[in-house]
């Protein structure tokens, strides 16, 4: 094997606070070798960004490099002189962060910005800097270079902006490239062309990667080895094969089993308690007080890195017992049964809702921009004691859908009918547990403000409050807190408590764990299904996670830019006869597995826009099973693969059929 | 965080000062603001009267202690009127949105279009010169400005989801707007408002210094000032003593606000 890129040895960093000095990193050491890349998971907290900061020497003022050494190229970057790092950094080492849109300056266009970094690092002649920079573009499969050369940010679709940003990175020729959660913030179909990307680079540029991510998923997909992070030590490391299929840290075995798989079998199994305060760590191995298999030995001294087998190290002294113990994998059903009462609680009738647009006169005019098509003539229902889950990619209308069914938003056209006694049996729980909670307010006081509006006596509503809380799995001394004192998960668990205050029979979750780590995520889910179970109510769940939907939902409705392509029983939309989006969006998802990697089905383009929604079948622009005319033509009908299965294509059923065989569990 | 910031320190050591002189004013004085020492016209500091004596022979030290009385009631009345006014508005406006907001904000705009000074010289104009109408003048003049703020500071939180929730269990806009969202400008409203009395300290001294706010004989920094103008060669001690101590308060309002924007974090 070649001497590694990068060498981190036995570093620590810590934060100086008011609190006392913050050990975001502790005695980490991993090893990034040319052409390798080294997948770095952890979640938050777990000092995983610190790391990246801390290899480029950027790090806050209060921070301390306090232990160790980060060789690269055999030197120690802790030592070298300002002005030598500056020649490393964006030349021998490259880092691309989640969010495209802070890394590109909007004035400036793309060709000339990548240009730049060439004419500081290389001194390169403007022209020529030009050339290169296309040919950088060409690098990350941007089919137009010269075009995307001439545009400005703004012009280009997230996962556009983030090929640029790679080409920039990748300008310098570097030895070393970080990219930290490069896509974090895009679509799943956006996102598995970057990392086929990420897999291409590798074999053509030869640099060594670090690719940081809390998504197993995606690091089974990308990296060669794996490191886990856990509260600023690492705890596992080894070749991603091995590691996802016996992992030996329990905190490993944890994040797998806590992981939703696309099958709707295996995972979601939560890891109880929380991360532990960096000023107040547990004596001895911080996983110890979440950890089932924690012995005496455990809390006495924090464990050694161990060699448990070739290339295998863990942190762990119970390693023997652990891979000796078969794996929890297998989830008790949280996916309620599939029959539920026929009556309709909640029916969109042909629903649309529109955005802005220019006013009546200028209309008339024939000036001004037309709306923005948010919702566009969608119809389904759902039935008392039901899940329904909307899935779909960012823009296709389902959280607007969502906010229709609680009446924040009126409809354009058609209409929402609830078959309850008060509207405000319909409730819903949000997306950003640090939005969801009024800051300026204790728990206790949100807590019963619906009950308030119920007409409770205060005594009782006390009482409740508790009740409350005790049914989300809170300590009543909750009630006493203020939402910052609170992590995001407790506060997801406040918001649940909140919709649930008010006895709704129908509740929209809207991402509701999205925001949360994997080990949160999956006790959030199995607390909103029990309490589905004992409330008996409805739920429309709104996501992205198409893993997630599969556990937890009874039918399941797919949109596209506004529209409603396929609804049907959870298992016959993840099966074939599919829409060909179905399709597409399903093969996007990465799996936790090694083993199977990812075949994504290719999409070409973006997502039009809802101001200027394509003719015909919405799709037809990048449906990669296009027949013809009649797709740019016709409104696609709606086809009967089963009584409860439809699909809005121009292809007959029978063809779908054939066509899907493909699409495996 | 729990070290006190130079500017909010030495800011609120001052407004302590000019708060505790304002209240113990009758019993620290050392005669009435009205009384008239004949022989003892325009003496500098001395012994007797230890800042010296205007046009009158009054004793400048007292008038300026009771200065600060109606500086401070004018300014913290006419803010508190100003948010009284500004507070409602820039919720509702930021709240409902859409057409109410664009003609509540083109009124505002039009509003501050206007230098303060003259909207409060056109309405005392309309109302005649005293206390209270300057009071209500400056009120009114600030009114806009706030709503302003807090019109943007809700315009942010309109959409938060702890509003939106509000909404979906039936609360009523007034909850709403004053339950949920209120709390939540506090911050930036308090800072906005602890700058604005320093200004509207001096907007007031401005009209007295016309004529058209505090009318003689009574102790009011613009006052003693625009009676001082005059003699102001023969001794400047009436014209210093108000005017620094006009000067060190408004400027301690400006610290005491800056350091509180700090310490808030609001913008």
């Amino acid at each position: 094997m070649p001497p590694p890129v990068l060498d981190v040895r036995a570093l620590s960093v810590q934060f100086e606070t008011n609190e006392g000095p913050l050990r975001v990193l502790r005695d980490v050491s991993l090893q990034v070798a040319p052409g390798e890349t080294f997948g770095l998971a952890g979640e938050s907290g777990s000092g995983k960004t610190t790391l990246g900061y801390t290899i480029l020497q950027a790090l806050a003022p209060t921070a301390r490099v306090t232990g160790g050494a980060i060789l690269f190229e055999g030197r120690d970057l802790l030592g070298v002189s300002e002005d030598e790092l500056r020649r490393i950094r964006g030349r021998r080492i490259a880092m691309v962060y989640q969010d495209p849109r802070s890394a590109l300056n909007p004035t400036t266009r793309i060709g000339a910005q990548i240009a730049e970094v060439l004419e500081i690092h290389e001194r390169a002649p403007a022209r020529a800097a030009g050339r290169r920079a296309q040919e950088l573009l060409e690098l990350v499969n941007i089919a137009d270079p010269a075009s995307v050369a001439r545009r400005y940010p703004h012009e280009l679709s997230g996962g556009m902006q983030q090929r640029a940003v790679i080409a920039m990175a990748l300008a310098g020729g570097p030895s070393l490239l970080i990219l930290d959660e490069p896509t974090t913030g895009l679509d799943v179909t956006t996102q598995a062309r970057i990392l086929e990307l990420v897999a291409d680079l590798k074999r053509r540029v030869g640099a060594a990667i670090l690719y940081i991510s809390h998504d197993l998923a995606v690091i089974a997909q990308v990296a060669d080895r794996v490191g886990v992070l856990y509260a600023g030590e690492l705890v596992e490391v080894g070749p991603t094969a091995d590691l996802f299929a016996q992992p030996v840290h329990p905190y490993t075995r944890g994040l797998l089993d806590a992981l939703p798989h696309l099958d709707g079998l295996r995972g979601l199994v939560p890891i109880e308690g929380r991360i532990p305060r960096l000023t107040d760590l547990p004596p001895g191995c911080v996983f110890a007080p979440r950890c089932d298999f924690v012995a005496p030995a455990c809390t006495a001294a924090t464990p050694a890195l161990e060699t448990v087998a070739p290339e295998r190290r863990a942190r762990c002294v119970r390693w023997p017992t652990v891979l000796a113990t078969p794996r929890r994998s297998t989830a008790a059903a949280i996916a309620p049964e599939t029959v539920a009462s026929d009556a309709p609680l909640l029916a969109f009738e042909h629903v649309s809702k529109y955005f802005g647009g220019a006013g009546a006169v200028a209309r008339w005019l024939g000036i001004g921009a037309p709306p923005v098509r948010a919702v566009d003539d969608v119809s389904f229902d759902v039935r008392a004691d039901e899940v329904v889950a909307l899935v779909g990619e960012s823009g296709c209308g389902k959280t607007t859908l969502g906010r229709l069914a609680v009446r924040l938003l009126r409809p354009t056209a058609g209409r929402v009918r609830f078959a309850a006694p008060k509207p405000t049996d319909a409730q819903i729980v949000f997306q950003h547990p640090d939005s969801s909670l009024n800051p300026m307010k204790r728990i206790g006081p949100s807590l019963a403000r619906p009950l308030v509006l119920r007409g409770l006596r205060r005594r009782e509503r006390g009482r409740r409050v508790r009740e409350l809380l005790e049914a989300v799995r809170l300590d009543p001394d909750y009630g006493a807190r203020r939402p910052a004192a609170l992590s995001g998960g407790e506060k997801q668990r406040v918001a649940i408590a909140r919709a649930l205050a008010m006895a709704p029979q129908f509740v929209v979750l809207d991402e509701p764990v999205s925001a949360l780590d994997v080990s949160t995520q999956a006790s959030i889910i199995r607390l909103l299904a029990e309490l589905r179970r004992t409330l008996g109510a409805s739920y429309l769940m709104i996501s992205h996670d198409l893993s997630l939907v599969r556990h937890v939902a009874a039918r399941v409705g797919v949109m596209y830019l506004g529209r409603l392509v396929e609804i049907g029983a959870v298992d016959e939309v993840f099966r074939a006869p599919s829409h060909p989006y179905t399709r597409a969006l399903r093969s996007a998802v990465p799996r936790p597995d090694p083993a199977v990697p990812g075949r994504p089905i290719r999409l070409e383009g973006s997502v039009p826009s809802a101001q200027h929604p394509p003719a015909g079948c919405r799709f037809h622009t990048r449906c990669p099973q296009k027949i013809g005319r009649v797709c740019e033509e016709a409104e696609p009908p709606w086809a009967r693969a089963s009584p409860t299965h439809w699909i809005a294509c121009h292809i007959p059923i029978a063809e779908l059929s054939r066509s899907s065989e493909e699409a495996r569990p | 965080m729990s070290s006190l910031s130079p500017t909010l320190g030495v800011g609120g050591a001052i407004l302590a000062l000019v708060l505790a002189m304002s209240l113990a004013a009758p019993w620290i004085a050392p005669y009435p603001t009205t009384e008239q020492h004949m022989l003892e016209r325009l003496k500098p500091p001395g012994a007797r009267f230890l800042l010296g004596t205007d046009q009158y022979g009054r004793d400048l030290l007292s008038r300026t202690l009771f200065g600060a009385r109606p500086a401070l009631g004018l300014g913290l009345g006419a803010v508190a009127l100003g948010l009284a006014l500004g507070v409602p508005i820039g919720l509702t406006a930021g709240y409902v949105g859409g057409r109410l907001d664009d003609l509540v904000m083109r009124v505002v705009d039009a509003m501050l279009a206007f230098p303060s000074l003259l909207l409060a010289l056109l309405i005392i104009t309309a109302l005649g010169a005293s206390t209270g109408h300057a009071l209500l003048a400056i009120g009114v003049a600030n009114g806009p400005g706030i709503a302003r703020i807090v019109r943007s500071a809700t315009l942010a939180l309109r959409e938060a989801e702890f509003v939106l929730a509000a909404r979906a269990r039936g609360e009523r806009h007034l909850y709403v707007m004053f339950g949920e969202i209120f709390p939540n400008v506090l911050a930036p409203v308090i800072v906005e408002a602890t700058l604005r009395i320093g200004f509207a300290i001096l907007a007031g001294a401005s009209l007295s210094f016309l004529g058209l706010g505090v009318q003689p004989p009574a102790a009011d920094w613009g006052l003693m000032i625009r009676e001082a103008r005059q003699y102001v060669f023969l001794s400047p001690w009436p014209l210093l003593a108000p005017g620094t101590a006009l000067a060190f308060t408004i400027v301690a309002f400006n610290l005491f606000g800056d350091g509180l924007r700090d310490r808030l974090g609001a913008t």
